[in-house]
């Protein structure tokens, strides 16, 4: 199943929409482009089960190969500090949206704004709340998000897709960047 | 009391016949005012009276918009695309629209809970009169009405004051919804500061129709010992016809058991409820059982021990009455704001009513006579008893099996289930005869019903989830504690010093809806674990049934575990949604009796006190409403922080503080007029919190405020670090914004946090007496 609808059907955006991430690769180029991502994980990471593996175990290899830096939302810090992965930083889903919408904000490491934001694995609407948020509040940066459902908020997304595809995918990510395989 | 038009006052009027003192005459009225407190700056205060203290605390917490809509479709100029910075044809932009929807929803819970007590005031002065004296605690509550005190000057003391007031806020709504039409404020926060308001007139209309209820109908009068209610469906007798009553106005159900008492039925009938009604026929008859929360209104219905169903005002499904003609099961519309497109019966006789509804010639109907309700619904429910036998449209398993047999995997039901719960999962299960998938659904459900309306092959999903939780649903048990109400004054007077010196840690209210993301059993674990670590935990509403719906390893309700007073590890159970101004007037109380400021007309003062010095967070884990919104609204203007669970992202604004800005977090000392830095105490106004791990760890650090002393500061500390490492596996990253002197450090971490201090460059400061406002500073510095 690949659809570019909306997971929950009543998410619509009206008319900036996100664009498809068609194959992982697209996801790496933007990645690779930016000169400041971050990767926001929420706590779905340790709920959802991709072939066997834990969503939260395909970031940490995402994020080990491509040095992205990592905020964790909710306690799920504690389950990478367990895995023995130190995220980049911590803080509420809701502290990171807000301080994304300020231009002046210079990021986690106080080194500039991030201009790439992903997100993979808040609660659906949850995410597509703080991607409408960014959407409309902070129109220069790019936003991604690397879950397995269409966030049309997003200014890019992967479609609704099995766990199957969706594990293919984050794999297919991590082998792509230096410290991947 | 009302100051408009021609308005007498005097001291002191000597006549022939007599000698008045305190005499005011307004047209065609004539109020004593006896009270001796002065009044303050603010007395009902208009809509934008408060405007600075509002842009005060929208200024440290500012908010952060995430539209649900990109589009406005208000008026016909529309509809238009505010994406990004667009403004509409009207010159509205997204910031501002976002905002707007805030003010609206505000005002709308605003005006339900005023319209809810203008029919309770209403009633009650046709049946009692305008003389009749209130009573909410007899001699242990003196400061009776401190939300109405606070905010309008009144004291109120007959049901008439009530009428007054009542005035007072249905004016301010008014003015407040007005002010949502296009082409008004050009800035969001104005829209901001309205909502505000919208939450402070709220929090009057909803003291007063409790203030009228507990005095007129003998609830419980601030209570501690409120009696043990039992809860669940399986307390449910189903030999005995079974009423069950839905919303939140307890007037008709006062004429139900008014009937049955005056009949000699009391034991004969099962009066049950859902939702804040059920809270409150329970507070005024203790054998009346609550079911559960609004989400298991089909929950309940479907189960088919509903033989009368009553229904009232308010967080109603509007599909009830169908639901309750599938299981033949008469219903009764109570109210003028649901009448359900039933025929008005009001004046026919209640025998034609009772053969109508018992014969089914009708399937439901609407009386406004809170009396006759209670007539008809007993007797109907008498009569249609043993004929329905308690018929329910749950699936039997072999039928689910079958059925399931036919899902085409399409995952609609899924996409369209506010869980996202894995149904096609289940389906495919129990097609296979795997009931268990099902089963698990049953705790998350929300009992929406969006799945049904979705499925293109018309499966009944919540029935096939409710037939497989069955067993469980029918031996639910539980209790709850009758709402007690007010805290009385000398539990303010214990429990005040403690409180705003930070020894007793914090203050919890869990309040609000079931909308959870995941069951009750979360607003349970977070109220066991601060009862525990003897924070003063308050209840009300849903979140109140959700707290005493499980039991300790001793088999002990929430309730049973932990007492009903207002002290240090006390579970508190203040009532149904209009109880909540007992939360708000028990920090107002503590500025007022503790802290002996003067409440009346003084709200900067009061609100910037509680800001500053009383740690309570209100805790809304399943907020859905636009009730809930402007409750929480009325906390946020008394400078109350509020989490709401992840669903309440939906309110789509949220105001955040930020800690890494230290320019926010400056107050000035009373004392000195000193500017001093007090760091992120509270943080943040009103957040989403995602998981119940986070909630833990949120309300702890919320607690802090800046004028605790360096006992309760390190006491506070201690829990904020313990819960953070427990939850978050490590030692906060801003432990060091909360040190003010090496004494706020609690004594077994000094080591570890002395390293932190010192890679922080932290520096020591003073503990300050903290207001936001430049008139109260004391002594300026020479
Ligand atoms: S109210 Fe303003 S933004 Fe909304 S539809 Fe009308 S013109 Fe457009
Ligand atoms: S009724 Fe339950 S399963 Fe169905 S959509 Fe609502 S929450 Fe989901
Ligand atoms: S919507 Fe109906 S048909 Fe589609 S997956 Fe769900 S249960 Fe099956």
């Amino acid at each position: 199943m690949m659809s570019c609808e909306p997971w929950q059907c009543a998410e619509i955006a009206a008319t900036k929409k996100a664009n498809p991430i068609t194959k992982p690769e697209v996801a790496v180029a933007m990645i690779k482009r930016a000169a400041r991502p971050i990767l926001v994980v929420g706590s779905n990471a340790t709920e959802r089960s991709l072939e066997g593996k834990l969503l939260i175990d395909y970031i940490i290899d995402l994020a080990k190969a491509s040095n992205v830096q990592v905020v964790a939302t909710a306690h799920m810090v504690a389950e990478f500090l367990k895995r023995g992965y130190e995220p980049a930083d911590f803080m509420s889903a809701m502290d990171i949206g807000n301080r994304l919408v300020d231009p002046t904000w210079q990021g986690i490491d106080g080194k500039g704004h991030p201009d790439l934001a992903m997100f993979v694995g808040l609660p659906y609407y949850m995410e597509s709340l703080i991607l409408s948020g960014l959407k409309h509040f902070a129109p220069d940066l790019r936003t991604m998000t690397l879950d397995n459902l269409f966030h049309p908020h997003a200014s890019w997304s992967f479609p609704n897709a099995t766990p199957k595809v969706w594990a293919e995918n984050l794999t297919v990510m991590t082998s792509k960047f230096k410290g991947g395989n | 009391m009302a100051k408009k038009g021609l308005f007498v006052k005097a001291k002191e009027l000597k006549t022939d016949v007599a000698l008045v003192k305190n005499l005011e005459l307004s047209i065609g009225k004539l109020v004593d005012d006896s009270w001796d407190e002065p009044m303050g700056p603010t007395p009902m205060p208009h809509i934008s009276t408060l405007r600075d203290w509002d842009m005060k605390l929208l200024n440290k917490y500012k908010p952060f918009y995430m539209p649900d809509c990109d589009l406005c479709c208000l008026c016909t100029y529309g509809k238009c695309d505010l994406t990004a910075g667009k403004r509409g044809a009207c010159g509205l932009n997204i910031a501002d629209q976002s905002s707007r929807i805030v003010l609206i929803a505000c005002s709308i819970g605003a005006a339900t809970h005023t319209g809810h007590a203008r029919h309770v005031v209403d009633h009650l002065i046709e049946e009692y009169g305008r003389n009749h004296s209130l009573n909410v605690g007899g001699l242990n509550v003196d400061v009776e009405a401190p939300v109405t005190r606070l905010v309008t000057g009144i004291k109120p003391e007959t049901l008439g004051d009530l009428d007054e007031v009542l005035t007072y806020c249905e004016t301010q709504v008014t003015h407040l919804l007005s002010a949502a039409h296009t082409g008004q404020e050009a800035c969001n926060l104005d829209f901001e500061s309205k909502a505000l308001h919208a939450g402070r007139v709220d929090q009057v209309g909803m003291e007063v129709a409790d203030l009228a209820q507990i005095s007129v109908f003998d609830f419980p009068k601030a209570d501690p010992e409120a009696p043990l209610i039992e809860m669940g469906l399986g307390t449910i007798d189903k030999a005995k016809p079974v009423i069950c009553c839905i919303g939140h106005n307890v007037v008709p159900s006062v004429g139900i058991i008014d009937y049955m008492k005056a009949n000699k039925l009391d034991s004969k009938l099962e009066v049950v409820g859902l939702c804040c009604t059920a809270i409150d026929n329970s507070r005024y008859f203790d054998r009346a059982k609550i079911v559960g929360p609004i989400s298991w209104e089909l929950r309940v219905i479907r189960s088919g021990l509903v033989d009368v169903l009553v229904l009232d005002e308010q967080c109603v499904r509007t599909d009830c009455s169908n639901e309750a003609e599938r299981i033949n099961a008469p219903v009764i519309a109570a109210s003028e704001k649901n009448c359900i497109g039933y025929k008005n019966r009001t004046n026919d006789p209640v025998d034609e009513i009772v053969n109508d509804l018992v014969t089914r010639k009708v399937p439901g109907v609407l009386i406004l006579d809170p009396e006759k309700v209670g007539e008809v619904a007993v007797r109907v429910a008498q009569k249609v008893a043993p004929m329905r036998k308690k018929m329910d449209v749950l699936p039997s398993v072999e039928e689910i099996t079958k059925l399931a047999k036919t899902c085409r995997h399409c995952n609609l039901c899924q996409r369209s289930c506010p869980q996202d719960l894995n149904i096609p999962a289940a389906m495919t299960a129990a097609a296979e005869g795997n009931l268990k998938p099902l089963t698990e659904l049953y705790e998350e459900c929300i009992g929406c019903g969006r799945c049904e309306e979705a499925c293109p092959v018309k499966l009944q999903i919540h029935s096939f989830i409710l037939k497989a939780g069955q067993k469980f649903m029918l031996e639910e048990t539980n209790f709850c504690r009758a709402g007690r109400g007010a805290v009385q004054d000398i539990e303010i007077r214990s429990a005040g010093g403690p409180i705003v010196l930070g020894e007793i840690p914090g203050i919890l209210a869990a309040v609000g809806c079931a909308n959870y993301p995941h069951g009750g059993k979360d607003v349970y674990d977070i109220c066991r674990e601060f009862a525990k670590r003897r924070f003063i935990v308050m209840t009300s509403g849903c979140s109140a049934m959700s707290a005493g719906s499980y039991r300790n390893e001793e088999g002990q309700t929430l309730y049973e575990e932990f007492p009903g007073s207002f002290e240090a590890g006390g579970v508190l159970n203040v009532g149904s949604c209009v109880s909540n101004p007992h939360i708000a007037g028990a920090a107002i109380k503590v500025a007022n009796i503790f802290a002996k400021r003067n409440l009346r007309g003084n709200y900067e003062e009061i609100a910037d006190y509680i800001h500053n010095r009383v740690g309570a967070v209100g805790l809304a884990w399943g907020a859905y409403s636009q009730k809930a919104a402007s409750i929480a609204s009325g906390f946020w203007s008394l400078g109350v922080p509020v989490l709401v669970g992840p669903h309440g992202s939906k309110y789509r604004r949220m105001l955040m503080g930020r800690s890494d800005k230290p320019e926010n977090w400056e107050v000035y000392d009373a004392r000195t007029g000193d500017v001093v830095n007090v760091g992120p105490a509270p943080e943040h106004l009103f957040q989403t919190v995602e998981t119940p791990q986070e909630a833990m760890v949120s309300i702890a650090k919320l607690c802090i405020r800046p004028n605790d002393t360096w006992k309760g500061r390190s006491i506070k500390l201690s829990h904020y670090i313990d819960l953070h490492k427990r939850n978050y596996g490590r030692m906060p990253k801003d432990i060091h914004l909360f040190v003010r002197t090496m004494a706020d450090v609690p004594t077994t971490m000094k080591d570890e946090i002395k390293d932190i201090l010192d890679a922080k460059g932290w520096k020591e400061t003073v503990i300050p007496d903290p207001t936001m406002l430049p008139r109260m500073i004391r002594k300026k510095k020479e």
